[in-house]
């Protein structure tokens, strides 16, 4: 359970790290929170000739909170961003995801950018930025692009960084007023990668009528699952005797959009049914919290 | 090719030459000779490799020795001050927090951080904060009830 060798590389600024990324090129890793990569190496399931450590990079150690989103820098970890208050006042889904990442340990080392690289199908991070409409700034000797999250992701594990891009940042848009959301998931313990997980959000029109609702799957699909469930949901009117949708309707659109596969902790149809009863819980807290937001009580 | 490193261990300025692969539960039991952070599974998920690194808990297993060069680390070594147990320490004892001693020193550095940054913890906040350290002996009744009397502790020794 030892790494096996590699060459180091310990950049002191962005510069260096994309000059040193260009030079190893298809041979180099970027290490950053090393929570996903160093057991992989221990695992001896990854073997690069090269990793460029970027720990030193203190520039790429943000958290920018702006009205129209939250930008997130590669060396910010999950515990920093959980924490921020200006990040959780304009998405709220950050936080409520990031409680559900991991031990607080593993948070305090992890980053948000690396957990988005990693794009491991059960992670919730990559449905919190899929279900935003997301998208990742990918950086390379002389050259920027930005990513969108339906490009970013292509596949279990893997995600649009080419060899020699480094993912300097990652972008979680606002939502719009009377919006509310939600990170529902059922794991075995408690920081566990979940079995099946479901993040939500809602906007309601003037009306308090439900006028946009979307879902992401995560563990039920290659790459997280977005399904636009506005048309089953609404526009509803926002009864004081509860949300007047045919919830059992909504469920089963989500649950004929995913296609789980069986492993050692659940069968497909388990993950199915799971994903139904998450689907709802998720989006009748986003509803609840859309309506109760500092734009008004309902 | 071995790269020269200097971290300040409990205190102490420690100077090692390791290869970048070393990671740092093995370069503060090998190199440094420290064997009291302890080694279960070596993937970040049993946590008896919690050590302190400039005070926020990390698993040492799942660091390399050379990213955190120029670095303070505290080991279980480091709670004591003096010929004294820490609180938490005294309170693991006294409530029978442990049985084989494996888990322990994991447990040790996860409660001390999170006993600085909420002193007065209630029994989920306590079950969160040691959810990620695994025990095999104990049941963890024994482990959660040391977390809160080691908060009483450093309340009355405070006060
Ligand atoms: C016990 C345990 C439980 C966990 N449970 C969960 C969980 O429930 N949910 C969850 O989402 N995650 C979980 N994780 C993973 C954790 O969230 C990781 O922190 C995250 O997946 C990767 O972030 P990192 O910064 O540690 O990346 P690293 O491990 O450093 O890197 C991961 C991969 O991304 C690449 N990479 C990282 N940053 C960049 C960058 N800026 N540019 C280009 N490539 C980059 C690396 O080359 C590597 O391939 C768990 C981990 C452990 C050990
Ligand atoms: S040895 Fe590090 S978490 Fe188990
Ligand atoms: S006391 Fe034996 S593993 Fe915890």
């Amino acid at each position: 359970m030892k790494p096996p060798p590699f060459d180091y590389h310990g950049p002191a600024s962005l510069g260096e790290t994309l000059r040193v990324l260009a030079e190893v090129g298809p041979h180099g890793k970027v290490l950053a929170g090393g929570q996903s990569l160093i057991p992989l190496l221990n695992m001896r399931l990854a073997a690069p000739a090269h990793l460029v450590d970027i720990n030193r990079v203190a520039e790429l150690d943000t958290i920018a909170a702006e009205p129209g989103g939250v930008r997130v820098g590669a060396l910010a970890r999950h515990a920093a961003v959980e924490r921020s208050a200006a990040a959780r006042a304009v998405q709220p889904l950050l936080g409520q995801a990031l409680r559900l990442v991991a031990h607080p340990v593993i948070r305090n080392r992890g980053t948000v950018v690396g957990s988005l690289v990693h794009a491991d199908p059960s992670a919730e991070l990559p449905a919190v930025l899929a279900l935003l409409g997301g998208s990742v700034r990918l950086a390379r000797l002389g050259g920027e692009r930005e990513v969108a999250a339906a490009e970013f992701f292509t596949g279990p594990l893997e995600s649009a960084v080419a060899p020699g891009e480094l993912a300097v940042s990652a972008f979680f848009p606002a939502l719009p007023e009377r919006s509310g959301t939600a990170f529902c998931e059922v794991a075995r313990r408690h920081g566990d990668y979940a079995v099946a997980g479901v993040a939500a959000a809602v906007t309601l029109d003037e009306d308090f009528r439900i006028a946009a609702a979307r879902v992401a799957c995560v563990s039920v699909g290659p790459v997280p699952v977005v399904a636009d469930v506005t048309e089953v949901c609404g526009p509803r009117p926002a009864a004081s005797v509860g949300w007047d949708v045919d919830w059992d309707a909504v469920a089963r659109a989500v649950q004929d959009r995913i296609d789980p596969e069986e492993d050692i902790h659940a069968t497909a149809t388990y993950r199915r049914h799971l994903t139904g009863v998450l689907v709802t819980r998720a989006l009748k807290s986003a509803a609840h919290e859309a309506g109760h937001g500092e734009q008004g009580e309902l | 090719m071995n790269h020269h490193i200097t971290l300040v261990v409990n205190g102490v300025v420690r100077e090692a030459s390791v290869p970048a692969r070393r990671l740092l539960s093995d370069c503060l039991r090998h190199d440094l000779g420290l064997t009291g952070t302890h080694v279960g599974c070596e993937h970040g998920v049993c946590g008896a490799c919690t050590v302190l690194l400039d005070g926020e808990p990390v698993r040492s297993c799942l660091t390399f020795a050379v990213t955190v060069d120029g670095r303070e680390i505290t080991t279980v070594e480091g709670l004591a001050t003096g010929g004294e147990l820490s609180p938490v320490q005294r309170a693991f004892a006294e409530c029978h927090g442990l049985q084989c001693g494996f888990c322990t020193p994991g447990f040790l550095c996860t409660a001390t951080a999170f006993l600085r940054d909420n002193p007065a913890p209630d029994d989920e906040e306590v079950l969160e904060a040691i959810s990620g350290n695994l025990c095999r002996c104990t049941g963890y009744q024994n482990i959660i009830k040391a977390v809160h009397r080691a908060a009483e502790i450093q309340a009355e020794e405070a006060g």
